[in-house]
């Protein structure tokens, strides 16, 4: 990849409804949950340990809502690059669990232009391997 | 109280101290390794991945909960740029809001926390609003 996928794109393309390319991310692990909390400061043991997660009625432990939501982050990064993400808004629908492999993907909902240049904004969300979404959204990426 | 998380509109308005974060290019890398975020400039720390602010921690005097109880309902973040290694970051968190609801799972909780981050300027590089559900 020489730089972001979008800005190769006609403006055509990215009409309102128009679907880009998808992100599949590799399968969820306990190992990548333990390292999340590491890195994210989240030590929320529902993540991490199966007992604490039993004890509040989870069959175990459950993925942080927020990984989900940075694979989204990436998503837009792949699509828009990394300078030009502005806004990522997301609701946390359905649990993720280890093992789980999620999908990110987008359409458009239009494209603005104001002071501050030209916008896109974009339905988001991320799916799992039985094509349930379990994180949605909305975003906004600027563009050229 | 008698609110299932002892949570009362009282924290409305409520915020934490203004804490300075110093965003580490190691930090980013192992941000970025653990969700396997592949953009280049994350993976070399330059850049950081658009949810790294999840990373600024802090504490709102009065406001205590069971971890183990918490749902994650919402998130949204708002960039004027990227982070960057090296940029020092003044944040802060307040409480927006506070509401009970009856919800699938019994009486809820409702706990809207507003964050921003600014520069050694005062210039804003981001705000966070994060909907925790907490039963």
């Amino acid at each position: 990849m020489t730089g972001p996928l979008l800005a190769a794109r006609p403006d055509q393309d990215l009409n309102s409804g128009a679907v880009l390319p998808e992100l599949r991310k590799p399968p969820i692990t306990k190992l990548q949950l333990v390292k999340y909390a590491g890195a994210s400061g989240d030590y929320n043991l529902i993540h991490t340990d199966d007992e604490t997660a039993r004890a509040v009625g989870l069959e175990g432990v459950i993925a942080h809502g927020m990984l989900s939501m940075a694979f989204l982050g990436e998503y837009l990064c792949w699509l828009a690059g990394p300078e030009s993400v502005r806004r990522l808004s997301v609701r946390f629908v359905e649990m993720v669990r280890p093992g789980d492999t999620l999908t990110c993907r987008a359409r458009v909902k239009e494209r603005t232009t104001n002071d501050a240049g030209r916008r896109l904004h974009l339905e988001v969300w991320a799916e799992n391997q039985r094509a349930e979404r379990v994180t949605v959204g909305e975003a906004e990426v600027a563009i050229t | 109280m008698g609110h299932p998380a002892g949570l009362s509109s009282d924290l409305i308005g409520r915020e934490s101290e203004t804490v300075l974060f110093e965003v580490e290019r190691g930090a980013i890398q192992k941000f970025a390794d653990a969700v396997q975020d592949q953009t280049p400039a994350c993976v070399r720390g330059d850049l950081a991945p658009p949810t790294f602010p999840t990373t600024f921690r802090m504490t709102i005097p009065g406001l205590t909960f069971d971890l183990a109880r918490v749902l994650h309902g919402s998130q949204e973040y708002r960039y004027e740029r990227p982070l960057r290694a090296g940029d020092r970051v003044h944040c802060r968190v307040r409480v927006a809001d506070v509401y009970q609801r009856k919800g699938r799972l019994g009486e809820m909780t409702f706990l809207i926390l507003v964050m921003d981050g600014s520069d050694d300027s005062g210039n804003r590089i981001f705000s966070g609003t994060t909907t925790a559900i907490l039963r």
